[in-house]
């Protein structure tokens, strides 16, 4: 172990924070979060399990019908990688070029809008073309900016008793809020919501007035039906959104999803059909199973069983960035936490709910879970900082 | 408070948050795959799994020599989508319209065919659509291949229509024979029949793409022609791809029915049936129905069967238009007279009459009085077919049919139950003979419908007074004030009667005695019956269930069942009444009242034993004509009962056609009996089962005895 952190440290001396914050030497693997890093871990890999089932039937691919779970797995390795790099990111050094990631995050949140770049998915124009038929959502990494950028904003005062100042709130609003309205023009209502909910969790435990917490909250729900009252939103955007209450009534193409990921889950009873075997799944009645409704899978294949399973390694993953939240002295590293376990949880109950009809259909992914690259990336990314978070904690206590 | 502990209570707030969040899936999942998994499962499978179901090849009906009374051939079926078409938004009467014009019939008739049963404005069954939403509906058949391929080739001008080759019922049987009402048709299956069957998952079930029997044969014994489906259980994706084959079913043909009908003899039936009614008319009688039945009086099957009006049973093929039907309900002809047909039996059931008396200890060769009238009190009874004769015996009594000698011992027969002060469970001789021979039950003909028809009998007035005594009380008070208004006469005529009905409308009076022994007043029966009843008479007292088939045989020869007779119950007389029947009604043909229509037949060599009839029928109508009969008397082998409403008399109107029938069985040309002229293959009804070759066509006589050639359902 001594010996791989050592031509790790060589390797890049950008990320060589746990040898120069740390006092002992191969404190990095030993202070890790271990649960987390399994938890994360049994995830991924449930998750390919899941995203193979869901395409190994896919009829486009007809000659490789493993080669979407080879290019997922190929993800998940950069994905990884990308985490442990962030888990080696100095703290300090984080906090002081978040602007800069916020800046450069933002900047690629633009590039869907360019012609021969931007692609157009289920009517978001949030994917960048990717040479080699790859594609990034930027979006996915603008909710680690946004987390980072918030943070950086509301702890930038002296003491833990100081209140955030009025300019501190706005400003972190600001940074929601920019990310915030591109999206909203991109037409991803799913990330707008989780983007909103994180920024409302990370102002909520940063300590702000209670007076302008319940503003934020009051406005936000305030403008969200506004849009829908008069008329700003799309059409499909109001489908979505209103087809998960009476899925039975509307037999178009949003209740049809709703319908048939209810089959699929319905259809698994206590222990599933088996993987590989599960009618739904492999006759692709429900779309986009290996992203969007991947849990449709687990729900129709794994059963009752496997499914709660699934959600309490979840558990387990949020539980231990609570925690982390919980324990941070430092306001910096328990905001970023918050923003975390927000982003994780909220993308979770999203997600998994609206293949149990108790949400409306968005375009989000499960976290670890979904096929789907920049997402894969954005939350191991999202787990090294927590790492990071913790490493600096540990660190700080001795 | 601090801001620390602001924060903190905040992130737990937003912990408990979660967790519920977390706990609300976790329940929204048990709910889903635990408590209602059975429900998702089901709708699962309902979207995995397609059906491709080919209807297998219907059987074939043959007649009693293996001739096919019913085959199959392919037509081209124009069918509609009725979905797709709605889904043309306004042009669905657009490409009705295009259809029918290239069709060259109306856009109405089309229509029609489209509108579901119980719709407002739709037309009654079976012209409106019986079948379910999904189901494709039929509109035309036998569409000519070119009209079809102008279809099949502007489907974007003919949204939701299709045409294409179906297997079709053909109808047209050798000899030209009819048999509408044996046969019966198919029509697509009903809903009722659909829910029928429960929530039957067997590959065979009924579909409701399924066309079944909907009357006669083909309904009786639907389930042995229908044969098994080949059903293909097929695992599809979501664009309908075939992923795999779950099972295979093959295709089973329907069975064959053996029928006991002889096609030529049939053939003959039906047109001396209509020589019966043209000769009522011929003598200026309206003549407007009839039926004929000739029964092997051995064993209860039917050889010939005829109901006139009858109808093609071919227009069946590809549904019927509108007018078409009504014009079949107008005509009366749905239905068959000779097994649901009630009528008065007259003299024809004086046989009964006679078992009656026997029994009751009467004489049967004593003589009698035939005065020509009896009065009881202001109403005369009197004899219609005869004079007075005087004392005769009774054998002469039923020779010439004398109903004043019936009247008589009706009247004794009467009085010995009690007469007037007789209670409801006094005797009733006549009756008891009556339902003896079998009338007022249904014969239990293998047949879907058939009538029970009614004995006038002390239990019948009984129970037609409880029924009607409150009207007739209530009329007895009101004293009819309308009719008063323009004739007070009547009124209190009406007023009178049903005052006595009200009071005693239960009892069994001399007049109803009187009336039960020559077959009139409220007795009612079918040809079938009657014939059935004379069977017995023949064969020495059993009276059989009469048969239409006689066995159910595979496509591929194999006999699978054999219908043996049945007997449905046994004369409770002694051998000698039999006997005085057996040799007395020979005499009705030699020296009674069917004399005339036989005048010239070889009686001494196939002699003739038979009774005539011509019921009075209530209101100004014509008698109907009845004519019972079976032959060699001698040797009793064929019973023939042949009947015409507003017909006349027995002898004169059904009696001839009746001897034709028998001349055309036995081979009789003028005054020689040639059993090898017979219209019967050999002379008499087969005894052996037709021959069917491998690939399923039947080995039909051959020359003169073959009928048309006719193209095989087997493929």
């Amino acid at each position: 172990m001594a010996k791989f952190y050592a031509s790790t440290r060589a390797d890049n001396s950008l990320v060589g924070a746990a040898s120069r914050v740390g006092t002992r030497g191969q404190g990095f693997w030993r202070d890790l979060d271990w649960i987390l890093l399994i938890a994360g871990l049994a995830l991924t890999v449930l998750g390919s399990v899941l995203v193979w089932s869901a395409s190994r039937a896919d009829l486009a691919s007809p000659t490789d019908p493993q080669s979407y779970l080879k290019r997922h797995l190929i993800n998940v390795v950069v994905a990884i990688v990308l985490g442990y790099l962030a888990s080696r990111l100095n703290y300090r050094w984080l906090r002081a070029y978040t602007p800069i990631i916020y800046g450069a995050s933002f900047f690629l949140l633009l590039l869907p809008f360019v012609p021969g770049i931007g692609v157009t998915v289920a009517g978001a124009r949030a994917w960048i073309d990717l040479p080699g038929g790859l594609t990034l959502q930027p979006s996915e990494f603008m909710k680690i900016a946004v987390i980072l950028m918030m943070a950086a904003l509301l702890s930038e005062r002296k003491d833990i008793e100081t209140e955030p100042s009025g300019r501190d709130f706005l400003s972190a609003l600001a940074a929601a809020a920019l990310p915030i309205a591109v999206i909203l023009v991109q037409n991803d209502t799913g990330t707008v919501l989780i983007l909103g909910t994180v920024a409302i969790s990370v102002i909520a435990v940063a300590g702000v007035r209670t007076r302008w917490l319940v503003a934020l909250i009051g406005g936000s729900v305030l403008s969200i039906l506004l849009a829908i009252q008069l008329g700003l939103l799309k059409e499909y955007q109001v489908a979505r959104l209103t087809s998960f209450i009476s899925p039975d009534l509307d037999t178009g193409a949003s209740a049809y999803n709703a319908n048939q990921a209810r089959i699929a889950i319905g259809g698994g009873g206590w222990f599933g059909t088996g993987l590989f075997e599960g009618p739904q799944t492999q006759g692709k009645f429900v779309p986009v199973n290996e992203s969007d409704f991947i849990f449709t899978v687990s729900g129709e294949e794994l059963g009752f069983l496997g499914s709660v399973l699934l959600i309490l390694l979840l558990a387990v993953l949020l539980w231990r960035a609570a925690m982390l939240a919980w324990k941070a002295d430092d306001q910096y590293g328990r905001l970023v936490a918050t923003g975390v376990l927000a982003w994780l949880a909220f993308q979770t109950f999203e997600n998994i709910g609206m293949t149990l009809g108790i949400m409306p259909i968005t375009g989000i992914p499960l976290p670890l879970i979904s096929a789907g690259g920049t997402s894969m990336m954005a939350v191991w990314i999202a787990i090294g900082l927590l790492q990071t978070v913790r490493l600096h904690e540990v660190r700080a206590e001795i | 408070m601090l801001v620390s502990e602001r924060s903190n209570l905040r992130l737990i707030v937003l912990g408990i948050l979660i967790f519920s969040l977390l706990a609300t899936l976790v329940s929204r999942l048990f709910y889903l795959q635990v408590m209602e998994g059975d429900e998702y499962r089901a709708a699962a499978e309902n979207n995995t799994v397609r059906e491709v179901v080919e209807p297998a090849v219907r059987g074939l009906i043959l007649d009693q020599v293996g001739r096919p009374l019913v085959s199959n051939r392919t037509s081209i079926v124009v069918t509609i989508d009725r979905q797709k078409l709605n889904q043309q938004d306004g042009n669905a009467e657009v490409v009705i319209k295009r259809l029918a014009g290239i069709l060259g019939i109306t856009p109405t008739s089309i229509s029609e065919r489209l509108m579901p049963c119980g719709t407002e404005g739709a037309p009654k069954p079976p012209i409106c659509w019986n079948g379910s939403t999904y189901q494709v509906v039929p509109v035309a058949s036998d569409v000519d291949p070119q009209t079809a391929l102008t279809i099949m080739e502007k489907r974007s001008e003919f949204a939701g229509v299709t045409a294409k080759l179906t297997a079709v019922r053909e109808y047209s049987g050798p000899f030209d024979v009819n048999a509408a009402h044996i046969l019966g048709y198919l029509g697509p299956v009903t809903e009722e029949q659909i829910t029928l069957q429960g929530e039957s998952i067997a590959y065979d079930r009924l579909r409701r793409t399924d066309t079944i029997g909907r009357s006669g044969l083909e309904k009786y014994y639907d389930a042995q022609l229908r044969g098994k489906p080949s059903v293909t259980t097929l695992e599809v994706d979501t664009s309908g791809q075939v992923t795999g084959t779950l099972d295979q079913k093959p295709a089973v043909s329907g069975d064959y029915l053996v029928s006991t009908i002889d096609a030529k003899l049939q053939s003959v039936v039906e047109k001396q049936l209509v020589a019966a009614v043209q000769r009522a008319q011929g003598q200026g009688y309206p003549g407007d129905s009839g039926a004929a039945v000739v029964v092997d009086v051995r064993n209860g099957q039917i050889l010939a069967m005829a109901s006139y009006p009858t109808y093609d049973p071919g227009i069946w093929v590809g549904g019927v238009t509108q007018k078409q039907y009504k014009s079949l309900v107008k005509s009366d002809s749905l239905s068959s007279n000779a097994t649901q047909g009630l009528f008065a039996p007259g003299s024809v059931y004086k046989v009964v009459s006679t078992a009656a008396a026997s029994k009751e200890g009467y004489s049967l060769y004593s003589n009698y009085n035939c005065p020509k009238q009896v009065k009881l009190g202001t109403q005369i009874f009197r004899n219609y077919e005869s004079s007075a004769y005087g004392r005769i015996s009774l054998a002469r009594a039923l020779e010439v049919s004398c109903n004043t000698v019936f009247y008589g011992l009706a009247e004794r027969m009467w009085q010995a139950a009690g007469g007037n002060d007789a209670t409801r469970d006094s005797a009733d001789p006549i009756a008891d003979a009556a339902s003896m021979f079998g009338f007022g039950t249904p014969t239990g003909i293998d047949l879907p419908v058939e009538s029970a028809g009614r004995i006038a009998s002390r239990a019948f007035k009984v129970q037609n007074w409880e029924a009607k005594r409150d009207t007739w009380c209530a009329n007895a008070i009101a004293g009819y004030p309308d009719t008063r208004k323009t004739d007070p006469k009547l009124a209190d005529y009406y007023t009178a009667l049903d005052k006595e009905n009200c009071a005693d409308g239960f009892r069994w009076r001399e007049g109803d005695a009187l009336n039960a022994a020559i077959g009139q007043g409220d007795t009612t029966v079918t040809p079938l019956q009657m014939a059935m009843a004379y069977s017995a008479i023949a064969n020495g007292g059993t009276v059989f269930e009469p048969k239409l088939v006689k066995a159910i045989m595979g496509a591929d020869g194999s006999v699978i069942k054999r219908i043996a007779p049945t007997i449905k119950s046994q004369l409770d007389l002694t051998k000698s009444t039999i006997n005085f029947l057996q040799n007395t009604l020979p005499g009705v043909t030699t020296d009674g009242s069917g004399k005339t229509p036989f005048i010239g037949f070889p009686l001494n060599q196939i002699p003739v034993a038979s009774k005539t009839g011509s019921a009075q029928v209530t209101g100004d109508k014509v008698s109907t004509s009845w004519f019972a009969s079976y032959a060699p008397a001698n040797k009793p082998r064929y019973a023939i009962v042949m009947m015409v409403t507003q017909g006349g008399t027995g002898s004169k109107t059904s009696g001839p056609s009746v001897r034709k029938i028998y001349e055309a069985l036995f081979g009789v040309n003028g005054s020689t009996v040639n059993p090898n002229k017979s219209v019967l293959v050999n002379g008499v009804p087969s005894k052996s089962l037709p021959v069917i070759r491998p690939d399923g066509t039947p080995v039909t006589p051959k020359g003169k005895m073959s009928g048309v050639v006719i193209a095989t359902g087997s493929n």
